[in-house]
């Protein structure tokens, strides 16, 4: 029976019925759901893992161990895997490893628009791209034969059209995989010099293997078309747009293991048309393949570098007729993200931007803290560079910025990247305050736990890091925690750590608004009679105040009576409705 | 039969990912080929949040394209309006009549555009447009916005009742089943 299923929920299913036994990732938006769909197997053991090198360190482990294994991240995470990818290339497998990775085009949910197809080239590790849910399944099963048939890890690249549409799925039970037994094999899996120069051969002849594999394999594959006037090469969801706009009309090569690309089947498709077109995102990663077997390609001279496509943009790059396009008279005001009505990072933020701190930001929900009204973080590059960015910072003006800048940081970003900015700091000694927003959750990717919730990807009770003691431990002897929604104790904390002649950690403490375990105080209602109208809550910047007829207003199917907004006013002008929520 | 488009627009946290998954069950039971498109991570906060339904025989794209959308269903006045260039110039808007300010308008850097609803009548637009907000509350909860709008969507589509409410059941958990069912007939008698 056909079953309609997310892009990310079909990959699980391929693990799960590819007998995938072990899967650890760092959630990351569009991967997110590989791993959290995976969870709902009993027979898969799923983590979440600190961060993404610690993630594909631990599927290794289990690949070498003989079980089927996976981790997953999303584009910017394999960067802080790559360590690992490059020689997990030498080593080659045990039992199949499967690493998926979601590039994010058009930047919905991310902090830059890096094209990971590069990885598999770079590292020389054979990179599987689906289409839909359907080949999300199939070719994660795939991946495994794959990576145990020539002996090395197996990419299996997503994107967001992919990862996170729902397309028509059909689901088979899973398949008995028998451990394979782990054999101590020192030249093959302890990559010192000696050892890796044996094994670099190894990997180019593997690469040989794998592009005649590709000249052969059904997943990439030809469709006819009656016009040969133009063949197009493509992948992906482009795969998808093209056939939106063209149907049968012209011959399409699509490629479903995007590297290694095939060779001869490349040359026989061109020489078959008159004008070969490469239709992909972002870099021009198949048609410089093309180019480098001397065919002619037309590409990124006609398709943008940039941003997602879509049918249109395809149907107009390729001459078809424009659609008729309404359109209203009108200025319609933008609406990006904003901190969620009762935000527990909003009352810190509030804080730090009325201080004037100079503040250092990371990446989570409370990156939102760069948009006004708050205004309030000045930079944010990537997992954990707030803290080793503020260090840095420090010790090029010393004094001069020390006792106004601060890093701040998630909970779980802490726990990714910032342990080990926090050390440098502990060991090189500036006098920097870091700001540990914990919100006791990983937030923007949904609610993910991480190792300081003291729960599992389950949400079975596990080990729990103590924040506190782990800062204490490093050498801090400031250490203090604060709840974000008391203002005065922000304020008084942000100043005393600041002045303090020493290093300190400040944990902002309070759980995720949106946590369902989270017990609401009634909505606040502004009593109109004694509102001025002065706007002095509308600087806090919560979605759920408004001014209408010059007095605030308090949307009460939004507000869920955090009272900061009632901190800043001078008239006492809010009060509850007394409906708990 | 040639592909046809649902849009879901509204803001980010307003329930727009259930009713997509109540459509494409609906659909898929109908024997169509679906494809549905969803927003994660970022924008979820509070921001424009969009949601694609696509059915027909084949369908390849699973996103909407400008000049596609036969229905756009939205949960707020100015979402509809900023989605209108996707729209058929044959299509059909079915909005709740909420609005909620977006930050831009909170702040004052900008202004929430006045009678929006009879501008995009007035362009030629069809537009179907009820106090979702009420009829949810009605209902029992407000958070049942969405159900009613898909009540209301359902008076354009000639499949029967059974068919939603079996798709109904398939995406709402037992305990709100009856709420969610008080939502849907709001709607749809409205």
């Amino acid at each position: 029976m056909k079953r309609l299923m997310l892009g990310n929920a079909a990959a699980a299913r391929g693990l799960y019925e590819a007998g995938c036994a072990v899967a650890s990732s760092y959630p990351g938006t569009p991967s997110t759901e590989i791993t959290e769909e995976a969870a709902k197997f009993e027979e898969i053991y799923c983590e979440w893992a600190p961060n993404e090198k610690v993630a594909m360190e631990t599927a290794f482990g289990a690949s070498l161990a003989g079980k089927r294994s996976f981790c997953g991240m999303k584009h910017v995470g394999l960067n802080v895997a790559a360590d690992p990818l490059f020689t997990v290339s030498y080593t080659g497998v045990n039992a199949g490893m499967v690493i998926a990775v979601a590039d994010d085009p058009g930047m919905h949910s991310s902090q830059n628009e890096q094209d990971s197809r590069h990885y598999a080239e770079a590292a020389k590790i054979p990179m599987l791209e689906p289409s839909d849910s359907a080949e999300a399944l199939a070719f994660a099963k795939l991946a495994y034969e794959l990576s145990e048939q020539f002996d090395t890890p197996v990419l299996y690249k997503m994107c967001t059209r992919v990862a996170h549409s729902q397309s028509a799925v059909e689901t088979s039970p899973r398949a008995d995989i028998p451990v394979r037994p782990y054999e101590k094999n020192i030249a093959k899996y302890v990559m010192m010099p000696g050892n890796a120069i044996r094994r670099h051969p190894v990997v180019e002849e593997r690469t040989r293997k794998l592009v005649a594999w590709a000249e052969t394999a059904e997943i990439n594959r030809l469709e006819s078309g009656q016009d040969r006037s133009v063949g197009i090469v493509t992948s992906s969801t482009c795969y998808q747009y093209v056939k939106e706009v063209c149907g049968d009309r012209y011959p399409v090569l699509k490629l479903g293991m995007i590297w290694p690309m095939p060779e001869e089947k490349l040359r026989a498709f061109a020489a078959s048309v008159e004008k070969l077109v490469v239709v992909e995102e972002l870099d021009p990663f198949i048609e410089n393949h093309c180019r480098v077997l001397g065919l002619k390609p037309v590409g990124k001279e006609l398709f943008p570098l940039l941003g997602e496509f879509s049918q249109n943009l395809v149907a107009e790059k390729l001459g078809f007729a424009p659609k008729a396009i309404r359109s209203l008279d009108e200025t319609v005001p933008g609406r990006p993200p904003v901190m969620c009505a009762g935000c527990p990072h909003r009352g810190m933020f509030y804080t730090l931007a009325k201080n004037k701190v100079t503040v250092l930001g990371d990446i989570g929900c409370y990156t939102l803290g760069a948009v006004a009204p708050l205004s309030a973080i000045e930079m944010t590059l990537c997992m954990g560079a707030s803290i080793s960015g503020l260090h840095g910072f420090n010790k090029a003006l010393g004094a001069q910025s020390e006792q106004k800048t601060v890093a701040v940081i998630g909970d779980s970003t802490f726990m990714h990247s910032g342990m080990t900015g926090l050390a440098n700091i502990a060991y090189n000694q500036s006098n920097s305050t870091v700001i540990i927003l914990d919100n006791s959750i990983t937030g923007m990717t949904g609610h993910q736990q991480n190792p300081t919730t003291g729960y599992n990807i389950k949400g079975d009770p596990a080990g729990k890091i103590d924040l506190e003691a782990l800062c204490r431990a490093m050498g801090f002897n400031r250490v203090r925690v604060v709840d974000p929604y008391d203002l005065a104790a922000c304020d008084r904390a942000v100043k005393e750590e600041l002045a303090a002649a020493e290093p300190s950690v400040i944990i902002s403490r309070r759980p995720c608004a949106l946590l369902k375990y989270v017990k609401h105080k009634a909505p606040l209602r502004v009593n109109t009679a004694k509102c001025v109208g002065c706007k002095s809550c509308m600087r806090v910047g919560c979605p759920a105040i408004s001014i209408k007829e010059g007095k605030a207003r308090v949307d009460e199917t939004l507000c869920v009576g955090c009272g900061v907004c009632s901190q800043l006013c001078r008239v006492d002008a809010f009060e509850s409705t007394g409906k708990e929520g | 039969m040639e592909t046809k488009n649902i849009m879901i627009v509204g803001v980010g946290g307003q329930g727009s990912l259930l009713a997509s998954k109540l459509l494409g069950q609906l659909l898929l039971s109908q024997g169509w080929d679906v494809k549905v498109s969803e927003v994660h991570g970022m924008s979820q906060r509070g921001g424009s949040v969009v949601t694609y339904v696509r059915y027909g025989d084949k369908v390849y794209s699973p996103v909407i394209d400008k000049g596609e959308a036969d229905f756009i269903v939205s949960f707020e006045q100015l979402e509809a309006a900023r989605w209108l260039s996707y729209l058929k110039p044959e299509g059909q808007i079915v909005t709740s009549t909420q609005q909620m300010d977006p930050m831009p308008v909170v702040i004052g850097a900008a202004s929430y555009p006045e009678n929006l609803i009879e501008k995009m009548r007035a362009a030629g637009v069809k537009v179907d447009a009820l106090d979702c907000l009420s009829l949810a509350r009605e209902a029992g909860s407000v958070k049942a916005v969405n159900i009613v709008l898909m009540g209301r969507l359902s008076h354009y589509f000639d499949l029967p009742e059974e068919a939603w409410m079996a798709a109904l059941e398939s995406v709402v958990p037992p305990k709100f089943l009856e709420l969610n069912k008080k939502a849907f007939a709001l709607g749809r008698n409205a």
